[in-house]
C-alpha cells in the first residue's frame, strides 16, 4: 500500500478545530481506512488503475519548503487576464506569491481561517456535497482537507475579476501529495468566476493532487468554473467539482486536461432548485501514455432544469481517454432537459477512447438525449485543405483544432481560450506552422 | 510556340483499391494559356476522376502517360504543391468544415502559397483588402468569410465560394468539377460571371460538366466528349449544342447503363 493512506503526524494537526469539523475529518479518515484507494474492481474506476502510484512515497505539504519567486510563476500567467491569485506551492499556501485584491465584496480566505471566521457560513456546507464518499480518495480528502480556498460572494455581488487558484508542483525534494478542499459560496444573484490551474515547474516533477471543490450556487447565482490541468507527465491529479444549484442558478464548468500521467476528473452537479441550468464543458488531449478519465454525475433533483454536457477527447500515442456520463433524474425532476454528448478523435492506432453513458431516470416527463462518437480526422477534409495549398500536417492540425474549437467557444474568458488553444496546438503532432486566432 | 498550360499525354488511371478497373484509358488534352476547355460526358465516363487526378488526390494510380503543368510533371507533386503552383479544383461537393472560419482558412491558404513562392506572409490588413476586392469581383458577400468553411452554405453559396477561393489564390488553371450541378439559373449566372471575370490571356479553365447549360454562360474554346475513359470527339463550342440535342446516344452510350459510377 502506498504512503498516501498513512496517518498524518501530529505536527500537521496544529490548529484548534471546531468540533463539527473534527468530526467530519474523523469520519473521512474512518471511511478512507475502510474503503481504501479505489481499485479497478469498482465500476467507476474500471479503466483507471491507481497502482501506478505504487512505490512512490508522498510527503505532506510543508510551508516554505521550496521558495519560489514571482518570476518563476511568470510563465504560468494567463496573458491579458487580470486575476486575483492564490498560489499553492507543493500544496502549501504561499502568501507572498498570492494577491487576492480587487475581488471585493467577495471574501477570500484560507479554509483554516474560514472555519473560524465564517463558521456559520461553512458549517452546514462543508462536506455536504460529499455525503457518502464512494471511494477512498474523496474520503481521504475529507480526512485531510490540507487547506484550500474559501470564496464567499454576498448576494447580488458581481465579481468582475476572476479568481485563480494556482497550484505549482516544483518537483524538488520528495514528491508531495495534497488534498485541498476549496469552497465557493455564491449568494443570491451573485456572479463569480474561478479558475483552478494546476501546473508543474519541470517535466519530471512528481506530485499527487486529490482535490475537492464544493460550489454552492444560491438562487439566480452565476458561477463559471475553469479547471486547467497542465501537470507534468509524471503527476497524478484527482479532482472533484461538486455543485449544488438552487433555483434559477447557472453554473458552467470548463475542464481542459492537457498534462498529467493519470488524471481523474469528477464533475458532480446537483440541480436542487427549479429552472437551474448547468453547462459541463470539457476537452481532454492525451498523448504518450497518458490516462485521462472523466466521470460526470449530473443529478436533476428539481423540476424544469437544464443540463448540458459536452466533452471532447483527442487521443494520440498510446493514451487512453474515458468519459463516463451519468445522469440521474429524481422523481422530482419533471420537465428535465438533459443533453450529453461525448466525442473522441483518435490520432493514432494505439490510442483508445471509451464512452459510457449511464442514465437513471425516475421521473416520467423528461427529455434526455445522449450521443457518443469516436472517429478520426476526415480524409476528405484533409484533401480539401491540401487542394488549397495547405500541407498535410497543417491541414490535419487545423482540423483537429477545429474539432476542439467548439469547446473553447463556450468559455467566456477569451484569454483562457487563447492560452488553451496555444497549449493544445503545441501538443498536436507536427502542428508547427499553424497559427490560429481564437 | 508557347508552353501549354496543361498537357495530358496518353493518361491511364485506375483506382488503387480496384486496380482491375481502368477508369481513364488514354486521355490526350492540351490547354494553352487563356483557353477554356470543356469536358462533357455521361455519368461514369471518368470526368470527376480526371479532375481529382489533376488536383492530386491519392486514391488513384497513374499507370501510363503523364500530366504536364507549365511543362512540369505533376506526378511528383502533392496536392498542396499543385495548388501552390496554381492548380485549382472547384469541388463538386465542397466539404463542410465546422470549427474553421473561412477567413482563417483563406489566410492560411494565401500564406501557404506565399511561403511556397518564397514571399513573406501578408499582414492582416493587406489580406483583408485582398479578400474584399475578390469578394466584390466574384460577387460573394464579404460576410460569408466570417462563417465556418462551407458550413450550412446553400448549394449555390458553396459553388460561389469555390470560385471566390480560386480568385483569392490567383490560380492559373481552374478545374471546375460540375460547378453547375444543383444550381438554379441565378446562381449559375453568378458562378459563371465570376469565372468570366477571371478569364485572361494567361489563365486556363477546364469545365467538367454533364450538361450544355453551363457553356451558354462560360463559352468554351474547345469541347471534348469523354466516354468510357477516352476522349472520343473534340470540337468547338457547337459540339456542346449537338450533344444537347442528340444526347450521348450517337456516341454509343446508353445513359441508363453506363459504367460503374465513379465519384
Amino acid at each position: 500500500m502506498t504512503s498516501l493512506l498513512t496517518e498524518p503526524t501530529a505536527a500537521h494537526e496544529g490548529l484548534e478545530l471546531p468540533a463539527w469539523l473534527r468530526d467530519l475529518k474523523e469520519a473521512g479518515a474512518a471511511a478512507a481506512a475502510s474503503l481504501g484507494l479505489p481499485t479497478t474492481k469498482l465500476e467507476s474506476w474500471r479503466f483507471t488503475d491507481l497502482r501506478a502510484i505504487d512505490g512512490i512515497d508522498f510527503a505532506m505539504p510543508a510551508a516554505h519548503q521550496h521558495a519560489l519567486s514571482a518570476a518563476d510563476l511568470q510563465r504560468f500567467a494567463i496573458e491579458d487576464l487580470e486575476v486575483a491569485r492564490a498560489v499553492f506551492v507543493d500544496g502549501a499556501f504561499s502568501e507572498s506569491l498570492s494577491d487576492l485584491s480587487g475581488v471585493g465584496p467577495a471574501q477570500v480566505l484560507l479554509l483554516s481561517d474560514a472555519v473560524q471566521q465564517r463558521e456559520g457560513d461553512l458549517r452546514d456546507k462543508l462536506g455536504s456535497l460529499m455525503l457518502a464518499p464512494e471511494d477512498g480518495l474523496e474520503a481521504l480528502n475529507q480526512s485531510r482537507m490540507d487547506d484550500g480556498i474559501v470564496i464567499i460572494v454576498p448576494d447580488d455581488a458581481v465579481i468582475e475579476r476572476p479568481l485563480e487558484i494556482l497550484s505549482v508542483c516544483t518537483g524538488q525534494g520528495e514528491p508531495v501529495a495534497w488534498h485541498p478542499r476549496h469552497v465557493i459560496v455564491a449568494g443570491k444573484r451573485s456572479q463569480v468566476r474561478v479558475l483552478e490551474h494546476s501546473v508543474s515547474l519541470t517535466d519530471d516533477a512528481v506530485g499527487f493532487t486529490n482535490s475537492v471543490t464544493e460550489v454552492f450556487a444560491d438562487e439566480g447565482a452565476k458561477v463559471e468554473h475553469y479547471f486547467l490541468e497542465r501537470d507534468s507527465r509524471s503527476s497524478f491529479n484527482i479532482s472533484t467539482l461538486a455543485t449544488r444549484q438552487e433555483s434559477g442558478s447557472d453554473v458552467h464548468s470548463h475542464t481542459v486536461l492537457l498534462g498529467g500521467r493519470l488524471v481523474r476528473n469528477n464533475v458532480q452537479p446537483t440541480l436542487n432548485g427549479s429552472k437551474a441550468h448547468c453547462l459541463i464543458n470539457g476537452l481532454y488531449v492525451g498523448d504518450g501514455e497518458q490516462l485521462l478519465d472523466n466521470a460526470m454525475r449530473v443529478r436533476h433533483a428539481a423540476p424544469d432544469c437544464e443540463s448540458r454536457q459536452h466533452y471532447k477527447g483527442i487521443m494520440n500515442g498510446k493514451s487512453r481517454g474515458i468519459f463516463t456520463g451519468r445522469i440521474i433524474v429524481d422523481k422530482a425532476g419533471q420537465q428535465t432537459d438533459a443533453v450529453q454528448s461525448s466525442r473522441a478523435m483518435l490520432l493514432s492506432e494505439s490510442a483508445r477512447a471509451t464512452a459510457r453513458p449511464q442514465l437513471e431516470i425516475y421521473a416520467d416527463d423528461v427529455k434526455c438525449t445522449h450521443g457518443a462518437t469516436t472517429g478520426r480526422v476526415d480524409d476528405d477534409a484533409v484533401f480539401y485543405f491540401m487542394s488549397r495549398g495547405l500541407s498535410e500536417e497543417v491541414a490535419r492540425a487545423m482540423l483537429i483544432y477545429a474539432f476542439a474549437a467548439e469547446g473553447f467557444d463556450r468559455m467566456e474568458l477569451v484569454p483562457v481560450r487563447r492560452l488553451l488553444a496555444r497549449e493544445m496546438i503545441a501538443k498536436l503532432p507536427k502542428a508547427a506552422g499553424l497559427s490560429i486566432e481564437v | 510556340m508557347t508552353t501549354p498550360l496543361l498537357e495530358i499525354r496518353d493518361l491511364h488511371v485506375r483506382l488503387e483499391e480496384q486496380p482491375e478497373i481502368e477508369i481513364l484509358r488514354g486521355i490526350n488534352l492540351t490547354i494553352q494559356p487563356g483557353e477554356v476547355h470543356s469536358i462533357m460526358g455521361p455519368n461514369g465516363s471518368g470526368k470527376s476522376t480526371l479532375a481529382q487526378v489533376l488536383s492530386g488526390k491519392e486514391d488513384y494510380e497513374i499507370t501510363q502517360g503523364e500530366i504536364l503543368f507549365n511543362g512540369e510533371d505533376l506526378a511528383d507533386m502533392d496536392a498542396d504543391e499543385r495548388a501552390n503552383a496554381g492548380v485549382f479544383l472547384a469541388f463538386q461537393y465542397p466539404v463542410e468544415i465546422p470549427g474553421v472560419s473561412s477567413m482563417q482558412f483563406l489566410k492560411a491558404a494565401v500564406n501557404a502559397k506565399r511561403a511556397f513562392e518564397g514571399k513573406e506572409e501578408l499582414d492582416a490588413g493587406s489580406l483583408l483588402r485582398h479578400f474584399r476586392a475578390k469578394a466584390e469581383q466574384i460577387n460573394v458577400p464579404f460576410e460569408m468569410l466570417k462563417r465556418n468553411v462551407n458550413e450550412g452554405f446553400s448549394g449555390g453559396e458553396k459553388k460561389r465560394f469555390e470560385i471566390f477561393q480560386m480568385a483569392v489564390l490567383d490560380s492559373v488553371l481552374g478545374i471546375l468539377d460540375e460547378s453547375d450541378s444543383g444550381l438554379d439559373i441565378d446562381a449559375l449566372k453568378i458562378v459563371s460571371d465570376g469565372v468570366n471575370s477571371m478569364r485572361d490571356g494567361n489563365r486556363g479553365f477546364l469545365l467538367i460538366t454533364h450538361y450544355q447549360r453551363l457553356l451558354s454562360y462560360i463559352v468554351p474554346d474547345r469541347v471534348h466528349v469523354l466516354v468510357k475513359g477516352q476522349i472520343i470527339r473534340s470540337g468547338g463550342k457547337e459540339l456542346a449544342l449537338e450533344l444537347e440535342e442528340h444526347g450521348y446516344a450517337p456516341f454509343g452510350v446508353n445513359e441508363q447503363a453506363t459504367q460503374p459510377a465513379t465519384a
